[in-house]
């Protein structure tokens, strides 16, 4: 391999997402929002002796929910297994997980495709006291249950993802996929969603695949980005310095961007998966896909599809249809504003996407003061050319702060546009003209820049009501352009 | 059967049916016979026992069917506040949080708990001298095993010091003591009965079943014991109910004598096999037919099981860890402690196993063993149903020997193992058997098998119970030699 060598990564991602059923996996404890510690628990999710699961028919449903959006194949028969390995988070000394037999295979969402969606139990949370936050060379480590028994969905992706970014991307229209089913809260902080990634490079046009690393641990979207670009750095530099991958599991610390070992292939455990004994095999009747099926949403993608077809651009149909908030709330708008003012389709999707955003951000607009229909209104006033855009931007200002009716607004600050009346704009652009006559000769001899100074003069006459188009149009008649 | 109120006589002779009827009538106090129990129990010198009530329970409501007719219970299945150790020192001294569900039924059926019963630890074992309590003693003859694992409840019915016991099943771990100490122990139906707080060895083979002195007696603790538990999703529950077997009679009933499991050259004693024999030509002489059959696949059974049970109890018993209850021996970290607390915490036997399982489950052997074991299993069943196509039921001498000495097979495990040749199969298609007392060799009891298709329990009775009546073998036999 030459050191100058354009390598390509090819990345294959594992999803955890805990799903937000009312009770555990395999028992009847309800599932834990911080509580004290060891207070939701019971014999079956402490492992107790005796004591046996019982598979969860809600988390079962939402798996075959997910299976639906992923458009995956849904396994009449799945069973569960036993994954064997000893650590204190386990209290059975195995995780009932699903193996050869999930229940959703296949599938593929936006251009990464699907390998399988099974479903499992977590663990329990590990807290480590000392100086390490590590079970190796704390002073002592202490279980909490809580934890223990949650359901999990794991989302296995075929090696489709090709850079950090399409990953960080991708993960994004999973997550507002799953927040759409209702499935899972899908908090990447909080831990309802985590993402491992399977790491390798290779010379562009090779189809061949290299050694492959997993990096887990990258508890944010950032994070994930950060991580799989440090990987991904760290194989190139390998590669080119003559050395090669190992195959092993890798630890991402977001604080110093290093990557760590973990525990190397010969380390790794012999899980010797047996089928689970203690759970008969999950029959997917033909109820149980009906009751998937009826519950199924509309989903990002098919909503993408759905606003693009009406007209709306694609760039802002992907914004709305990815931030299923936004586009709830862009759609109570459009449903708001028709009648009585009939606000334009995409005028309306940028008000939404671009000024509302960037004045509410990462908060739900629906719990802003401003209501989908006082933004309806607002936008209608524009396209009527009762306001103008940057007094219009006024007024969602003051909506934002304090709520409110646009109209009543305008009318109260007296922001409401002038009219396109020539007798009015005539005398304002007269007068415009005199007191800057250097511009008027400039536009006069072609320099259209110039007309700058002209509106801007109209416009402070005027507190922003007059109509920059108007304005532009007497002012080219004016002087006979 | 003793009826009247003499105080001379030992209302311990009576059987639990017979007890729960003078109750009924008003001729016997539970509270009386409980503590008659109780004082047996407490004065057990067989090592039967590993707990004893102090005193009884609050009874069960006036209608409970049972009585207030006392019951002893393995030491496996768990019960609120009372030791529930499996016969394992790495549970010593543990009090589980609930009681296990059949165990609560039967109390709320008013059979409430006079004792937990000694038994071979987690089950493993054919001889009870495999618990870390040191082992039970034969009522028959106290220099001789009692069989395994059940061998604390199946002593203690025996000598009397209970009426009726729990036992569980996993390859003949009550049918084989049941056996050895001359009573009735029946394994049901895998299903029936919930497994919920029944401490594992093997998931897919363990069963709980009744010990008792006689069909009528199994019959009617049996009827008190399944159901389906929704805690417990193998569990299957009966169709309709256990009905006490009352007409006696064998005619018509055909029989089929497996070949693979009592024929020339499978090892069973001369003894067993002349009573065995005896009593086929009784059952013919009261009408019943009697051939030859076969399960071909039945010789490979025994190595199926001892790598299927094995893999299951490998992974059962990995929450042994000393992290949340039971022994704990620190050792200088995680692994340490890991390793100490589970050599010190498991006897020799019980660790055999685990590494069996193990390597049997490990990557690149699992194909090679379970996989093959699993496929094995699907055939021993398949050979049943066959069978069953022609005959009513399979009879096998239950075990293949009289009870042992003490000491005399547990330097050679394989010597051990083989004593489950007749009573493995029967685990392994899940289907229903029952042993009964079948007359002495050589002083020492000898049982007879009878098992049939999944859920035949009460034509099993039946027949099992018109055997009993005509053969006439008293359970009480050991009282003599106790
Ligand atoms: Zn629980």
């Amino acid at each position: 391999m030459t050191a100058t060598a354009e390598f390509e990564p090819v990345i294959g991602l594992e999803i955890h997402v805990q799903l937000s059923t009312k009770t555990k996996m395999f028992c009847g404890c309800a599932l834990s929002f911080g509580e004290p510690s060891n207070t939701l628990t019971c014999p079956t999710c402490l492992g107790l002796p005796g004591t046996l699961p019982r598979a969860n028919a809600k988390a079962i449903h939402f798996g075959l929910m997910i299976g639906l959006a992923l458009g995956s194949e849904l396994a009449p028969r799945s069973i569960f297994h036993r994954k064997n390995y000893f650590y204190p988070d386990l209290p059975k000394g195995y995780q009932i997980s699903q193996y050869d037999e999930p229940l959703c295979r296949g599938g593929q969402l936006g251009d990464v495709r699907i390998h399988r969606v099974h479903l499992e139990e977590d663990a329990a949370k590990l807290v480590h006291a000392g100086s390490s936050g590590r079970i190796h060379g704390s002073d002592a480590s202490v279980v909490d249950f809580n934890r223990g028994g949650t359901p999990l969905a794991e989302i296995v992706t075929e090696p489709d993802v090709r850079s950090a970014a399409q990953a960080r991307e991708w993960l994004t229209l999973l997550r507002t996929t799953l927040r759409q089913l209702g499935v899972s809260d899908v908090n990447m902080e909080e831990g309802s969603l985590r993402c491992d990634a399977n790491i390798s490079i290779r010379p562009v046009g090779s189809t061949a695949l290299g050694t492959k690393t997993e990096l887990k641990n990258m508890n944010s979207f950032r994070y994930l980005e950060r991580g799989v670009n440090a990987e991904i750095a760290r194989q190139e530099t390998l590669l080119r310095s003559g050395g090669h991958v190992v195959q092993e599991t890798l630890h991402f610390d977001p604080q110093t961007e290093r990557i760590t070992s973990l525990r190397s292939k010969e380390e790794a455990h012999d899980y010797r998966y047996f089928p689970e004994p203690d759970l008969v095999p999950v029959s997917t009747s033909d109820e149980m896909l009906a009751a998937a099926r009826a519950a199924m949403p509309e989903l990002p993608a098919a909503r993408e599809e759905r606003l693009q077809s009406l007209g709306i651009s694609a760039a802002s149909a992907r914004q709305l249809a990815w931030r299923t908030e936004l586009g709830d709330y862009f759609e109570a708008a459009l449903a708001a504003g028709n009648p009585p003012v009939g606000a334009p389709i995409q005028p309306l999707a940028n008000w939404v996407c671009n000024d509302l955003v960037r004045r509410v951000g990462e908060e739900d607009p629906n719990a802003s003061q401003v209501t989908p229909a006082a933004l309806a209104k607002l936008v209608g006033l524009v396209s009527e050319k009762a306001l103008t855009v940057s007094n219009a931007r006024l007024v969602l200002d003051r909506l934002v702060a304090d709520g409110g009716d646009p109209a009543a607004i305008v009318e109260a600050l007296g922001l409401g546009a002038m009219g396109g009346g020539d007798d009015v704009l005539d005398p304002l652009v007269d007068a415009a003209l005199a007191a800057n006559a250097d511009a008027a000769e400039k536009i006069r001899s072609g320099n259209m820049k110039a007309i700058g100074a002209i509106i801007g003069h109209v416009m402070r006459e005027t507190k922003g009501r007059a109509d920059g188009a108007e304005v532009t149009r007497i002012v080219r008649h004016k002087l006979g352009l | 059967m003793t009826t009247s109120r003499d105080t001379s006589s030992d209302i311990t002779l009576l059987s639990a049916a017979a007890a729960v009827d003078a109750i009924e009538r008003g001729e016997l106090s539970a509270g009386e016979l409980f503590e008659a129990y109780r004082a047996a129990a407490a004065g057990d010198e067989l090592n039967a026992y590993l707990w004893v009530a102090d005193e009884a329970p609050a009874p069960a409501g006036q209608d409970a069917p049972l009585r207030g007719v006392p019951l002893a219970v393995k030491d496996l299945f768990c019960t609120e506040g009372v030791p529930s150790q499996a016969g394992s020192k790495i549970l010593e001294g543990y009090r589980p949080p609930y009681t296990a569900t059949v165990v609560a039924k039967l109390a709320a059926a008013g059979a409430p708990l006079l004792g937990k019963t000694n038994q071979d630890e987690f089950a493993m074992g054919s001889s009870n001298e495999n618990s870390a309590f040191g082992p039970v003693l034969n009522p028959w003859d106290r220099a001789r095993v009692p069989g395994g694992s059940s061998g604390g409840s199946a002593a203690a019915v025996a000598a009397g010091s209970a009426p009726w016991a729990l036992g569980t099943d996993t390859g003949g771990s009550i049918r084989q003591p049941a056996a050895l100490c001359g009573i009735v122990g029946l394994k049901p139906t895998y299903g029936t009965v919930s497994r919920y707080g029944m401490i594992a060895f093997a998931s897919s083979l363990d069963q709980a079943g009744p010990l008792t002195r006689d069909v009528t007696d199994a019959a009617l603790l049996l009827k008190q014991m399944v159901g389906h538990d929704n805690r417990d999703s193998t569990s299957i529950g009966f169709p309709g109910e256990i009905e006490l077997p009352r007409s006696g009679s064998l005619k018509g009933i055909r029989l089929g004598v497996p070949e693979e499991l009592s024929g020339a050259g499978v090892g069973i004693e001369g003894g067993v096999l002349d009573a065995f024999n005896a009593t086929l030509k009784l059952a013919e002489s009261l009408g019943a037919t009697v051939e030859t059959c076969h399960l071909p696949h039945a010789p490979h059974a025994l190595s199926a099981y001892y790598v299927l049970a094995p893999a299951e109890a490998s992974s059962n018993l990995a929450r042994y860890d000393g992290v949340r209850y039971g022994r704990r021996v620190e050792n200088g970290g995680l692994v340490g402690m890991y390793t100490k607390t589970r050599s010190e915490g498991f006897g020799r036997e019980v660790k055999r196993r685990i590494m069996l399982g193990t390597y049997s489950l490990s990557s690149g052997y699992y194909d090679a063993y379970y996989g093959r074991a699993q496929r094995v299993r699907t055939k021993i069943a398949d050979d049943f149903r066959t069978a069953f196509a022609e005959f009513d039921f399979v009879v096998t001498p239950t075990a293949p020997s009289v009870a042992f000495e003490l000491g005399a097979k547990t330097s050679d495990p394989m010597s051990m193992y083989v004593n489950d040749y007749c009573t493995v199969p029967m685990s392994l298609a899940g289907i229903p058997a029952i042993s009964i007392p079948n007359g002495l060799s050589d002083g020492l009891p000898t049982g007879f098998q009878l098992c049939g298709p999944a859920f035949s329990e009460n034509r099993m009775l039946e027949a099992a119970y018109a055997l009993e009546q005509a053969t006439g073998f008293e359970a009480t036999g050991a009282r003599i030699h106790a």
